[in-house]
C-alpha cells in the first residue's frame, strides 16, 4: 500500500461525505455525530435518542456491505491477535466514554467548533495513537 | 422522520469511511506509524475533507436558529478536566494498538470478519465498564 494522489482525492471525498453526514445530524436533529456516544446508547432503554441512534448505526453498518456488493468488498487489514483485539477494544470503549468522544465527536465535530476540550482531546489521542503505533506495535507483534 | 434522517446520515458516514479507506485499520495505522518508513497521510486528507462541511454547519447552528426537525443545538461543553485527558489517552492507546476507532469498527463489522466482531464486543464491554464507573 503506497500512498498516491488517488488516495488523497478519495480521502478528501470520503472525508467530505463524513462531514456532510455529521452536518445533517447537527442541522436536522441538533445532534453531535460522535460515534462512540451514539453507539454506547443503543442498548440503553432509558436514552431519549435511542431510536435515532440505532437508525444511524444501522446505516453505518449496512452501507459498507452494500458498497462492497456493488463494487468490490473493502480490504480490512487487521494484524492484531486475540489479546490485542480485546485490549484495544476495551481501551477504545472505556477511553471514549470517560473522555466523552472519539475521532468523530472530538475530531470532526469538536475541532470544527473550535471547542478547547475537543482540541485538547484530539491532540492527546493523536499523540497516544502515534506513539503506540510507531513504537509499541512493532515490539509486540 | 428523525430515524430516517439518522439512517441516511449513518449510511453517508459509512460510505465516507469506505471511500476514504479509513475503514481499513492498516491504512489508519500507516498514518499513526511514523517510524515504519511507509507513512500514509490519507487520514489528514479525510480530516480536512470532513472539517469543511462541519465548519459551515456550526456557523448556521447558532441560536436563535433551531434544528430543522426540532430540538435545540447543543450548548458549548464544559472545562478541560482530568477525565478528558485520561479518557483520550486510553482511547489513543487502543486506537494505536489495533487501528480501529468506533466509527470504522462498526462500519467494518459486516465486511471485516471475526476480528472486527471481537474488537467491537470488547468496545461495547468498555462502554459498559465506563458506564458502571460513572455511577456512585
Amino acid at each position: 500500500m503506497v500512498f498516491d494522489s488517488a488516495d488523497a482525492l478519495h480521502g478528501l471525498i470520503g472525508g467530505a461525505l463524513i462531514g456532510i453526514a455529521s452536518a445533517i445530524m447537527l442541522l436536522a436533529l441538533g445532534r453531535v455525530a460522535g460515534i462512540s456516544g451514539i453507539a454506547a446508547t443503543i442498548f440503553s432503554r432509558t436514552n431519549a435518542h435511542r431510536l435515532t441512534n440505532i437508525a444511524f448505526v444501522v446505516g453505518l453498518v449496512l452501507m459498507p456491505l452494500i458498497y462492497g456488493l456493488i463494487t468490490s468488498p473493502p480490504a480490512i487489514g487487521i494484524t492484531s491477535d486475540l489479546v490485542l483485539l480485546i485490549a484495544g477494544g476495551l481501551l477504545v470503549g472505556i477511553g471514549t466514554r470517560v473522555g466523552n468522544g472519539c475521532t468523530s465527536g472530538h475530531g470532526v465535530c469538536g475541532l470544527s467548533r473550535f471547542s478547547p476540550r475537543s482540541i485538547v482531546a484530539t491532540l492527546v489521542f493523536m499523540a497516544a495513537g502515534i506513539i503506540v503505533a510507531s513504537f509499541v506495535v512493532g515490539m509486540i507483534r | 422522520m428523525s430515524a430516517v434522517v439518522a439512517l441516511i446520515a449513518g449510511g453517508l458516514f459509512g460510505l465516507g469511511l469506505v471511500v476514504s479507506d479509513m475503514i481499513d485499520p492498516a491504512r489508519v495505522q500507516a498514518f499513526l506509524n511514523v517510524t515504519g518508513g511507509a507513512w500514509d497521510p490519507t487520514l489528514a486528507f479525510v480530516m480536512a475533507g470532513a472539517l469543511v462541511p462541519m465548519l459551515l454547519a456550526w456557523r448556521r447552528a447558532k441560536a436563535p436558529a433551531k434544528p430543522a426537525l426540532g430540538g435545540t443545538y447543543p450548548a458549548p461543553v464544559g472545562a478541560i478536566d482530568r477525565k478528558l485527558i485520561v479518557g483520550a489517552l486510553l482511547f489513543g492507546v487502543g486506537w494505536g494498538l489495533v487501528g480501529l476507532c468506533p466509527g470504522p469498527a462498526l462500519a467494518a463489522i459486516l465486511v471485516g470478519g471475526q476480528s472486527v466482531w471481537i474488537f467491537v464486543a470488547a468496545m461495547f464491554a468498555g462502554f459498559a465498564i465506563a458506564g458502571l464507573m460513572k455511577r456512585p
